[in-house]
Parts: C-alpha cells; sequence; structure tokens
C-alpha cells in the first residue's frame, strides 16, 4: 500500500496554537510523524536579557497565558536560588494558592478543549462555565483573570486581603459538586472508555526516555512531582496526595487531570484558611554573581529557569524550558502505529466525528428536571402518533 | 452601505489568527463563546475557514513565520474583510518591539480597522470592541 | 542512596574527568567537566544513577562558550550540573541526543541559536527559527546585531 503524508496545520481550525505536523500514513495507519515549530517563537530568552530582574519577571509572565504563574514562580525563585535565600512564609502561602488556583483553570481548560476536539461539547460547555469560577476566584485575589502579576524576586507583590478570603473559600466550595458531577460524567461515560482506553499508549520506560514531566508521565506510572520531589512553597505543610495511574494512554491523562483538581482545591482552600501573618516583601536590592536554578511543577509539567548574574541588575543568561518541551516529542512514540483519527486526538487536534445528540435534559429556571431524554423519546412518539390520528394516517 | 457590508453586519463569522502570541488573548476569545458570554447569541460564530470568514481576529506579535501565512490568508479571505487586532501585542507588539523574531508590527502588513488593547483584553472587552466595529462600518453608510 | 553516596560514587568513578566541583547548596552541585568526557558521565547519570534530564543551557561567554547539563536525582532531590567549556570559534560537542531521545530537540535548539554542532546529531534540523534566517547569524551570541534591513522598531501605525 502507498504511503501518504497528511499535513495538519500551521493554522487548523481547532488548533489554538499554530504549529506544523506531517503525518505519513499508510492506509489508516499512521506509519511516522514530524513536526516544525516556530510559528511561536518570540526570542523572550533574549528580551530577558536586557531588562533587570523585576522587570524580567513580566516577561516571562508572557511565555504562556495559560502558564502565567508557573513561569514568573520558576523565575523568581532562580533569582532567590542565586543568593540563595528563603522568602517568607505568608509570600509562600500566597504563591501556592495563585499556584493552585491556576492549576484548577488550566486543568478545566484542557477538560473542555479535550471534549471539544472529540465532539463531545456538553464537556466543553460545562467545563469552561465553571472555569468561570475560578477566574473569578483569582480575579478577587489578584485583581486579574489571567496575568495576575504577583510574583517579585524576594516574595509577592501583593497582599491577599482578609476580607477577601471568606468569598474566595465561598467559592471554592461552590464549584465542588460541579466539578464532582463532571468527573462522573466523564470517568463514567461507557463512550469516552471506549474511545479512550487504549489510545496513546505511553510506557513506563518511553516516559523515562523522553524525560517527560507532569500528568504524562503520572499517567504512565512514574511518580514524578516537583512539588513531592523538591519541596517548595507551602506544599508541605498539608496533606495531599499525587494521583499516578499505569495505563499511559488518553484516558489515564484525563483521569490524573481530573483528581488533580480535586487535590489543587483542597491545597488551596488549606492555605486561604491557615494564612500565617508576616512580611510579604523581602526587599531584595543587588542581586550577587552566580547562578540559579528554580523549578516548580506547572499544570503540564515541570517549568525550569535558569538565571546567571555577573553583579550587574540585569541577567547576563536566563533560560527557560517549559514542560511541553519534553512532553511534545513523545509523539513520535504514542503516535505511530495509530489510525489517523485516534492520532488527531492524541495530538490533542481534531476529531471529525461523535457528538452528543443523546444527552438532553430540560430544566426549569431553579433548575428542577421536568424531563429527561427517556421522557422526550416518549413524548415525541405521542406527539407523532397525535399527529397520524389528526391527519388520518395509519 | 453596499448590500454585502450590510449582509456583513448581520452575523459577522470570525475567523481567528494566532500569530505567535501567549495563548492568552487565543483562550480568551474561545471564553467568549462559551455559556457566560454567549456570542453567537449575536449571530457570530468562530468559523474554520479563512473562504467564509467576515472578520479576521489576529493576535500575537506576528514573528518571521506565521507573517507568510498572515499574508497568505489575508489574500485569500473574501473581500469585503473587517481585521480586529486582538491584545497589546497585536495592537503595537507590546515588550515584544526588540525581539529578533518579531521585525514588522501588524498594521504595517495589513490595514487593521479596529484594535482591542490589553494583556488580555477581557471578554467584554472585546464584545465591545467587536460592538464598536460593527456601529464603525455600520455608521460610514 | 544518600546524597553523600552518590556524589562519592559519582567522583571516584570520574576523577579523572572532573576539573571542578562546586558544592553550592544542599540541593544543587556545579561539575566542571572534560567535554569529551559528557557522553560517558551523561548517559551514567541518565541511565545508573536515574537522574531525569532537566534542560541544557548554553551561555555565549566570549572566549568561551559554556554548556550546563542539568540533571535532577530526584530521590534525593539534588540537582547536579555539568559544565562544560567549548572555543566559542568553533564550537564542538559529541552529542547526546543518538543515545537518549530526550536530548533531541535541546541539542538542535542550541545549534541554531548559539551556533554548537553536536557531533552525530541524528536530527540536525532547524527548530525554531524561520526559513529564511541566515546561516551563521545567531541570535543568543553576545555580538548578534540585527541583520535585517526592513525590520521596523516602532509601534506601527
Amino acid at each position: 500500500m502507498g504511503k501518504t503524508i497528511i499535513p495538519i496545520g500551521p493554522y487548523h481550525p481547532l488548533q489554538e496554537e499554530p504549529e506544523f505536523f506531517t503525518l505519513t500514513v499508510e492506509g489508516e495507519t499512521v506509519i511516522d510523524i514530524d513536526m516544525r515549530m516556530g510559528y511561536n517563537h518570540r526570542g523572550i530568552e533574549k528580551l530577558s536579557e536586557r531588562k533587570t530582574f523585576e522587570n524580567s519577571t513580566f516577561v516571562v509572565e508572557r511565555i504562556c497565558g495559560i502558564c502565567s504563574t508557573s513561569h514568573p514562580y520558576a523565575y523568581t525563585r532562580a533569582v532567590e536560588d542565586i543568593f540563595p535565600m528563603e522568602v517568607s512564609m505568608r509570600s509562600k502561602y500566597i504563591r501556592t494558592i495563585i499556584a493552585e488556583g491556576e492549576r484548577i483553570h488550566s486543568h478545566l481548560l484542557w477538560l473542555g478543549l479535550a471534549g471539544h476536539f472529540l465532539g463531545y461539547n456538553t464537556v466543553y460547555m460545562w467545563a469552561w462555565k465553571l472555569r468561570e469560577e475560578i477566574l473569578d476566584v483569582m480575579e478577587i485575589l489578584s485583581g486579574n483573570r489571567n496575568a495576575y502579576a504577583m510574583f517579585k524576586p524576594g516574595g509577592v507583590r501583593r497582599d491577599i486581603k482578609p476580607e477577601d478570603v471568606p468569598l474566595s473559600v465561598k467559592k471554592i466550595d461552590s464549584i465542588l459538586p460541579t466539578l464532582d458531577m463532571i468527573k462522573k460524567a466523564v470517568l463514567d461515560d461507557p463512550v469516552l472508555h471506549a474511545r479512550l482506553k487504549g489510545v496513546g499508549v505511553l510506557s513506563y520506560q518511553e516516559a523515562i526516555d523522553f524525560s517527560a514531566l507532569g500528568p504524562t508521565s503520572r499517567a504512565s506510572g512514574v511518580a514524578r512531582d516537583v512539588r513531592k520531589d523538591s519541596p517548595y512553597g507551602a506544599y508541605q505543610e498539608m496533606e495531599w496526595d499525587m494521583i499516578v495511574t499505569e495505563n499511559g494512554d488518553v484516558f489515564d491523562k484525563a483521569v490524573v487531570r481530573i483528581l488533580e483538581m480535586f487535590e489543587a482545591a483542597k491545597i488551596m482552600k488549606y492555605c486561604l484558611n491557615n494564612l500565617p501573618d508576616g512580611e510579604i516583601d523581602a526587599k531584595i536590592k543587588d542581586v550577587p554573581p552566580g547562578e540559579g536554578i528554580g523549578h516548580v511543577e506547572a499544570p503540564r509539567g515541570e517549568t525550569f529557569h535558569y538565571v546567571k548574574s555577573d553583579g550587574t541588575n540585569r541577567p547576563i543568561r536566563h533560560k527557560v524550558r517549559a514542560p511541553t518541551f519534553m512532553n511534545l516529542p513523545t509523539y513520535k512514540a504514542t503516535v505511530k502505529g495509530q489510525t489517523i483519527s485516534d492520532a488527531t486526538i492524541i495530538l490533542a487536534a481534531i476529531d471529525p466525528c461523535y457528538c452528543c445528540t443523546e444527552r438532553i435534559a430540560v430544566k426549569d429556571a431553579k433548575g428542577r428536571m421536568l424531563y429527561d431524554g427517556k421522557d422526550l423519546v416518549q413524548l415525541s412518539r405521542e406527539k407523532t402518533a397525535k399527529m397520524k390520528r389528526r391527519m388520518g394516517v395509519r | 452601505m453596499s448590500l454585502k457590508l450590510k449582509a456583513l453586519l448581520k452575523s459577522p463569522w470570525v475567523f481567528h489568527l494566532s500569530t505567535g502570541s501567549c495563548n492568552n488573548c487565543d483562550i480568551e476569545i474561545l471564553d467568549c463563546l462559551t455559556p457566560r458570554f454567549d456570542l453567537e447569541r449575536f449571530g457570530m460564530l468562530l468559523v474554520g475557514s479563512i473562504k467564509h470568514a467576515d472578520v479576521l481576529l489576529v493576535t500575537g506579535s506576528c514573528n518571521r513565520m506565521s507573517v507568510e501565512r498572515l499574508k497568505e490568508l489575508y489574500k485569500q479571505v473574501p473581500q469585503p474583510c473587517l481585521v480586529v487586532a486582538v491584545g497589546t501585542c497585536a495592537a503595537s507588539r507590546g515588550i515584544f518591539k526588540d525581539s529578533y523574531n518579531c521585525p514588522v508590527p501588524l498594521d504595517k502588513i495589513i490595514p487593521v480597522d479596529v484594535y482591542i488593547p490589553g494583556c488580555p483584553p477581557k471578554p467584554e472587552a472585546m464584545i465591545a470592541g467587536v460592538v464598536k466595529l460593527i456601529e464603525k462600518v455600520g455608521g460610514a453608510k | 542512596m544518600t546524597r553523600e553516596e552518590v556524589l562519592m560514587d559519582f567522583t571516584s568513578r570520574f576523577n579523572e574527568d572532573i576539573l571542578d566541583f562546586e558544592d553550592k547548596s544542599n540541593t544543587r552541585v556545579y561539575v566542571n567537566i572534560k567535554p569529551e568526557a559528557i557522553v560517558r558521565i551523561g548517559t551514567y547519570l541518565f541511565r545508573n544513577v536515574n537522574a531525569r534530564f532537566n534542560i541544557a543551557s548554553a551561555t555565549d561567554m566570549p572566549p568561551n562558550i559554556e554548556i550546563l547539563y542539568h540533571f535532577i536525582v530526584e530521590d534525593i532531590n539534588l540537582v547536579i550540573s555539568l559544565r562544560v567549556f567549548l572555543n566559542r570559534e568553533n564550537p564542538e560537542i559529541e552529542s547526546l541526543g543518538k543515545e537518549i531521545e530526550a536530548f533531541n530537540w535541546i541539542e538542535r535548539e542550541m545549534s541554531e541559536l548559539l551556533g554548537i554542532t553536536f557531533i552525530g546529531h541524528p536530527d540536525p534540523r532547524r527548530l525554531l527559527l524561520a526559513d529564511n534566517w541566515p546561516e551563521c547569524v545567531y541570535p543568543l551570541r553576545q555580538d548578534y546585531e540585527e541583520w535585517d534591513e526592513k525590520a521596523d522598531r516602532t509601534r506601527g501605525v
């Protein structure tokens, strides 16, 4: 059978970011995959070397809009590692709260998009509707929906007001039942099981070889989490679980992310309720010559920053490694041998078929269930029979 | 006003193009479609092909590789087409002004009708921007 | 193994290749090694010590180019950074990407942004820069100057 090359991108209807994949297929089966990046390259490392240590925080915040906490967090930790110094307990708690809030909204975003790619738009709308609530919490705490600008070397830029805490906790509590509903809807759905189980498997050894990170590696059974391995922030202060599953397929990656949201909500609530008193900013003045490494667990895996200083007020080298840089090449292992339609989900691109026409419910304004799918089918049958009688047809 | 333009303003279909953005504006554009803001009730729809589009939403700071695609897409778009620059990067390149990979600002490449500033603009700001665009074009007669 | 055992084993095994050893803090160690030993030491750390490869960061510091390979040993929370110095005029080093998949992309990135040649790299194509970017212009070098005459550094219309 002849080989065909299928290009995907760079501007594909359902890709958010421009990326260019070429799939080589034989019949239905993908036998090779290649990728061209560079549609998003903006030279941030070079730009950051021209800014002062304080200003670089804002540059790294613009690396990724979804990880707009992880990059400043890793960067400030790298600058603090040059001394090395520790920040105050209160600023550690505030940093943890912001980081976990970002984790919830990022996982919800992924879940919604994954539902969208599968043609399961109900999940997309539910997840994104819920995401608005967590963005509200972030807006209450930091003043912005996405780019929070809370971080600075030596502490945090803004304090959390005591009167905002009860409102935020209440909001987080209010999203948990809906989150639970989405969890059940996704994890107990036989159709999603059929669609996602055993698809795009990344084995344990491959996860090690590619140095895969975050949920991608934890779904393959590699217990790897910077929050546990090299503790930072306030993560040692409370009990929480690292979610690890064994199979490494797309379904397990979804499971890890969904369960992690509950852990993140737990951590966030603990930190808000037990916020210690104290200074929020160490007011560092000069950064000594030297080099520092900062790494934190972003929603997608470990974010790694390396900063080298020569004693002036700006870094001479700033290296940024986002988690996707290590996770993306795993496509080489997961896509080969799969069919084209599965390849596109594994690449989180599109899936042309499958929608959820069966799940209709009519609700009144108070949310009481009036009719469910079965009743609607029954109603429609009765109506058809009535019409038939009226028109005199059998 | 030409008939084409009048028809366009009733239900502007939108094509979204990211030219090296940080994803923040793109996510907020998608946010406009989800239940809280729900732009689709005004007849706006995110479409998958530039050939179906009336409005081109551009985000990002136009890096070297995506500029070529941007020019190519702008040639293909059916006229009249309105161009909206979403976010500070698309409007003025923001902090990426001196980047080695972002050589030319967006409005030196294609004509832009409306700028929506913000990093990222809130969904409300985007909706207000699109409403202003409709007013501007509709008022021109 | 504890932190001391890992470091003791490491330093005694590669005694001849290690030029300098800096124990910066409890969780950070910087080791200056000979460039020709990088494959030997890198694969040993990755395969035998079960260290995870974080990333490599290259810095242009005339008259040298410095590459740091960062590894983390997760069980003991220790980041080991291997430092090599290369000649700036003709920077060349053996590729680790042919042995271990995780090194593949970062070596491609370093070779285009800083002009380092990785000998034996399986896939030495461009990763980030555009196709019309000129050869032998490396943006992360200290002496990089704007080559594009059409570039416009104003705020636009």
